[in-house]
């Protein structure tokens, strides 16, 4: 069995003059959140529909668990699930109506797909909203829905394209919790978000997609890494200790470290986060106790700025500032 | 999981039916094995039920249901009926089967015009994206539309009754009309489901639709016997589908039914089944 879920080489659409998505190689590793992070028109949904089956790419392949998207369209579509960016529910009828409409497709029987929209409803916490109309649902209680609505059976791989785009704070955590329980339960999951500290706070792996490319790739923390270099704060609980431990952090980190005003403090600056963790290790070792101990990252909004030269919100990518390559 | 804890100790006042919680997530997550993989009929018929479902929801669709047959049958029959058949009840015994098909083929257009609207609204996405019988969607809309056809027929029928209708065919007869008619209008569905694909918008749909039914419905035998039309006219409703349907419909009605007229039906519906029936659904999966 493959280790990936989803792995894309040189997946390529273009509509009219437009290269919506212009040779993405993706790969999705199995039980991970992994995060599709771009800007308003940058080619997401795109992609998200030609694997979703939707859509024909036009040049690359794509395999969604070893299975290509174009030959073997019904062997992804019996593992996947989608949960469109907008509405994809029909809105006239009641949530339970939908999700036992839903259901019944995937092959319940009358009373089972019953069963199955109740629990549903009250996971979800939609049990009085039952018998409402989904037109008439709040926007948090929509995506809700709209997600119940993708693991009426639970899929192997679901796609949430843009799940809180426009919700508020409260809403959006509950998307979050919904999306985390998800993956706990071993589905695969990609989303893609306009939110950089959405990416940063549920996504293990991310790819960057501007102008229909990946400029970028990597852990949250790699690719913070790979644009800023990091601040590391440290300060010893006995200030006659730090003449040591700034010469211990010299050697194991091989950059400056610098005296604070602060007697007690070191002040340094780390392009390579990696050795970081062992000088704390070897301040251990050395006996030297730490009062506090941080690396203060930057932040993906800079992260992407610096790899495109545009804001990640801003759909006007007018201005193309030097464009940063990214470190993979 | 910190955020629901946070949640869990200061719940919002307003809306405390709004708590999630991760274990009922969980557990739902668990139950959610695979069943069997439903065949075609069922999975045509849960989408006939979901139209069943929007008539339900939105009665208005019923509007040109119902409203449209009562008004077309009662201005023509009185409006036109002592003009064009010298009286009213004689005119009645003639255009009933007429507007009969006339209101039905009428409607059979909204099929693609809801499609379309499914389309634009992002839900055929979802509904693509599940592993089941490609035509299931399309079909079941068009079976659920059979139902709206069926209640269209029988208000016809009823206020035809009422204004002195008395077809010789009996009950019987005015039935196997019905069932030749739903037959028919199943079989034109699939042109407009086929608009409903390529074209961009539920309005351009309408609009194209009622271009081609104009002609269709017109230029036929449903109003005026075509004796009484030009040569070319004549020779258009000759070898006008909707005019077959009104003949072969008037013969059964009459009790007098033509199995050659009602074959020829027949094969139309079966033609137009293969030509658009094909053309929609290689449309539907191309996937473009
Ligand atoms: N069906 C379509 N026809 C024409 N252009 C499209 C179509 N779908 C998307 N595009 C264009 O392709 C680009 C990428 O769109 P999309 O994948 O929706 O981006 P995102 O989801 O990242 O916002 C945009 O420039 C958009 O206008
Ligand atoms: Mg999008």
């Amino acid at each position: 069995m493959t280790e990936l879920a989803i792995e894309t080489i040189g997946l390529a659409k273009t509509f009219g003059a437009t290269r919506a998505v212009d040779g993405v190689d993706l790969q999705v590793r199995r039980g991970r959140i992994h995060g599709f992070l771009g800007p308003n028109g940058a080619g997401k949904t795109t992609t998200i529909r030609m694997l979703a089956t939707l859509l024909r790419p036009d040049a690359g392949s794509a395999q969604v668990f070893g299975h290509d998207v174009v030959r073997e369209a019904d062997e992804v579509r019996s593992r996947i699930s989608l949960t469109g960016q907008f509405a994809s529910l029909d809105e006239d009828l009641t949530g339970i109506e939908n999700l036992v409409l839903l259901s019944r497709l995937l092959g319940y029987s009358r009373p089972a797909a019953r069963n199955r929209a109740e629990e549903l409803l009250a996971a979800f916490g939609l049990t009085d909203a039952a018998t409402r109309q989904v037109k008439k649902y709040s926007g948090g209680m929509r995506r809700r829905i709209d997600i119940a609505a993708s693991i009426v059976v639970t899929p192997e791989l679901i796609f949430l394209d843009e799940p809180t785009t426009g919700l508020d704070p409260r809403s959006r955590n509950q998307v979050w919790d919904i999306v985390r329980a998800l993956v706990a339960g071993g589905t695969t999951v990609l989303l893609t978000t306009q939110y950089l500290d959405e990416a940063d706070q549920l996504a293990e792996q991310i790819s960057v997609i501007d102008n229909g490319r990946v400029i970028a790739e990597g852990t949250p923390g790699e690719l913070k890494a790979s644009v800023g270099s990091g601040a590391l704060l440290v300060r010893v609980q006995r200030p006659e200790q730090r003449p040591a431990a700034r010469g211990l952090l010299e050697r194991v980190l091989a950059v400056p470290v610098r005296d604070e005003a602060d007697p007690a403090a070191l002040t340094a600056t780390v392009d390579d986060p990696g050795p970081v963790a062992r000088a704390l290790t070897e301040l251990d070792r050395a006996g030297i106790g730490l009062a506090q101990f941080s690396l203060g990252q930057p932040s993906l909004d800079e992260v992407f700025l610096a790899l495109t030269g545009h804001a990640a919100t801003s759909s006007d990518d007018a201005e193309p500032a030097d464009l940063q390559e990214s470190s993979r | 999981m910190t955020a629901t804890d946070a949640r869990q100790q200061a719940p919002s006042p307003r809306q405390p039916l709004e708590q999630i919680s991760g274990e009922a997530l969980q557990s739902v997550l668990l139950a959610g094995a695979r069943p069997p993989r439903p065949g075609p009929l069922s999975v045509s018929a849960t989408f006939g039920w979901r139209a069943m479902l929007r008539i339900k929801h939105v009665p208005e669709q019923l509007f040109d249901v119902t409203a449209f047959p009562v008004l077309m049958t009662l201005m023509f029959t009185y409006l036109f009926g002592g003009a064009l058949a010298g009286s009213v009840d004689r005119y009645v015994q003639f255009f009933l089967p007429g507007i009969l098909v006339q209101t039905v083929v009428m409607i059979t257009m909204y099929t693609g015009v809801a499609l379309n609207t499914d389309i634009t609204k992002g839900v055929f996405d979802r509904i693509k994206s599940l592993p089941i019988w490609r035509p299931s969607a399309l079909v079941g809309a068009l079976l659920g539309d059979v139902v709206r056809f069926t209640i269209a027929s029988a208000i016809v029928i009823l206020l035809g009754l009422a204004l002195g209708f008395r077809p010789d065919g009996g009950v019987l007869g005015v039935l196997a009309g019905v069932a030749l008619l739903l037959v028919f209008s199943f079989s034109l569905g699939w042109l407009w489901t086929l608009l409903g694909l390529v074209l961009r918008t539920p309005n351009s749909v309408m609009n194209t639709s009622m271009m081609a039914l104009f002609p269709l419905t017109f230029a036929s035998n449903i109003y005026v016997d075509p004796e009484t039309m030009p040569g070319w006219l004549q020779a258009v409703v000759d070898v006008n589908p909707v005019a077959h349907l009104v003949t072969a419909i008037r013969g059964l009605m009459e009790g007098n039914g033509d199995m050659g007229d009602i074959l020829l039906v027949l094969v139309e519906s079966a033609v137009l089944v293969a030509v658009f029936g094909t053309l929609t659904m290689r449309r539907y999966n191309r996937r473009a």
